[in-house]
């Protein structure tokens, strides 16, 4: 394996995105109680909903969160990646790395294992947590492999777009671009109660939203009965494409700019 | 005090001329309303939710959010006058070190003043009004303002205590919690959960959402205005201590 080749890149960078990830306080507390907070305050705070007329779920109210908090912390490991390439950028390591680089591709394969480890160490501690505050696990095995495969693809959309966001204009200034449509996807999915009871233009807009799906099928997933396992897939699938076709042009922007 | 006065205004033109402080935090609250009360407007069938709107339960949200938005500008300024050495050539004036805290958080004022106009401006056009009637204005708007500067005044202190702009905005998710586990969501009697009902008893933003709630929803309820006043008052007292006994420190340092 030489140096600069597709699998050296990945590795090194992933290494050190890992690396700086657990050891900085500043970026691994806000990633990992982000999510936690979000699940304390609707699993907590917002327990009774599940008895509003209407609201059918086979399991309590935790894991009706929990569907929704498992794609948070996997989108914002991606998120959170995306703020790393633009880091990198700001501080001139892409800038080095980009020369030291013979196959490119390593670089976004480096970030996207980098996300997923965060994601995995999120998802995990989110999970322990639920567990001890009342998480139903009903699915089976296959179910538990289908809830946490689908979470983690959408982990690899989220870090491809904030990655093609971050590449483009290489500046920590790109936050809120990167943060804020992956908030909204998040947010204007039915995350409190299901689809028939929202209102609104929140209810328009989740008719079309994909993560509707994706959400959907994961708490199927939690209760052993997925619905729409197939389009589910399908429609990550296609973002996932999308939005590498969409971080390869990043990676192309940077490369003109370096 | 005309030193007092120019600190203000030195504070009021450098938070309002910074378009990145102003909009998000007027900006981000209203959005995270108007999907709120769309998702959940469905609670307001529990039986016991005060209100048949959710928008007008959650119309109270906002102002806290901006209040949080306020800690962190407040702290980022403040801490950006230490590592710029502003603070140490004011160490060297006659100030006291109280009028010096006050005018640095007169910017801070005069965005959470901006916001709960905005705020309140936005719940009249799109929500039932004010239920305390046009004598309930003046009420929310001096709630409000006790409540930004309680928030900036932690934002501050946090910045005068660790001189570091990154700090402060490391204690956000700290102020988020605060707003998360308290009856933001639901009324406490409404919250199942024991301990979190619990958590949100013991804390103060629980009391400055319902005062500014009650307003909105109720009308004049003595109890919820006078234990939001006291929550935000107090907070602020303790705060406006706090930071001034760490600008104190600042001082002897330099």
């Amino acid at each position: 394996m030489s140096r600069g080749s597709f699998t050296s890149v990945a590795r090194g960078l992933a290494w050190r995105n890992v690396h700086n990830w657990f050891t900085n306080p500043a970026l691994i507390v806000p990633s990992i109680l982000f999510p936690m907070f979000f699940f304390t305050a609707f699993a907590g705070g917002l327990s009774r909903v599940d008895s509003i007329p209407g609201f059918t779920y086979d399991a309590n109210y935790t894991t009706w969160i929990y569907g929704f908090v498992l794609l948070q912390a996997s989108t914002f490991g991606g998120v959170f990646t995306g703020f790393s390439v633009a880091r990198d950028f700001e501080s001139g390591f892409s800038r080095r790395l980009m020369l030291g680089a013979k196959n490119r591709g390593g670089i976004i394969a480096g970030y996207w294992i980098s996300a997923l480890v965060r994601s995995v160490t999120t998802i995990t501690v989110v999970t322990i947590v639920a567990l001890i505050a009342g998480l139903e696990l009903n699915g089976g095995g296959i179910d538990l492999v289908g809830l946490y495969v689908l979470a983690l693809l959408v982990n690899a959309f989220a870090m491809l777009f904030g990655t093609g966001v971050a590449m483009r204009l290489r500046t920590m200034q790109a936050g809120p671009l990167i943060q804020t449509p992956a908030f909204l996807l998040l947010f204007l999915a039915p995350v409190w109660v299901p689809y028939d009871l929202l209102t609104g233009w929140v209810q328009a807009a989740a008719s079309v939203n994909p993560i509707t799906l994706v959400i959907d099928t994961e708490r199927g997933f939690l209760v052993g009965d997925p619905t729409k396992v197939l389009p589910a897939f399908l429609v990550v699938l296609l973002l996932i494409s999308v939005s590498l076709l969409w971080a390869r042009g990043g990676l192309r922007s940077a490369e003109r700019a370096a | 005090m005309s030193q007092v006065l120019l600190l203000a205004q030195r504070s009021v033109v450098r938070t309002l001329r910074q378009p990145a402080m102003v909009f998000p935090s007027v900006f981000f609250p209203l959005l995270l309303l108007s999907i709120n009360s769309s998702g959940l407007d469905s609670a307001t069938l529990l039986p016991g939710f005060p209100t048949d709107s959710y928008f007008q339960f959650a119309i109270a949200i906002p102002f806290i959010q901006g209040a949080l938005f306020s800690a962190m500008s407040a702290g980022t300024n403040v801490a950006n006058d230490i590592e710029t050495g502003f603070l140490n050539r004011l160490s060297l004036t006659p100030l006291r070190r109280l009028s010096l805290m006050l005018g640095q958080l007169t910017g801070i004022v005069a965005l959470g003043l901006i916001q709960a106009a905005t705020f309140l401006l936005v719940g009249i056009a799109f929500g039932d009004g004010l239920a305390a009637g046009p004598g309930g204005v003046p009420v929310l708007i001096l709630l409000s303002l006790t409540i930004s500067l309680a928030f900036g005044c932690i934002g501050a202190w946090v910045a005068l205590r660790t001189g570091n702009g990154e700090a402060v905005q490391g204690v956000f998710p700290l102020f988020f919690a605060a707003l998360f586990l308290s009856s933001m969501s639901l009324p406490r009697d409404l919250i199942e959960t024991d301990w979190f009902r619990t958590v949100a008893t013991w804390n103060p933003v629980s009391y400055m959402l319902e005062g500014i709630r009650s307003l909105f929803i109720t009308g004049w309820d003595a109890e919820a205005l006078a234990l939001g006043f006291a929550c935000a008052a107090g907070v602020a007292a303790i705060a406006i201590t706090a930071a001034s006994m760490a600008l104190r420190t600042r001082m002897v340092r330099t």
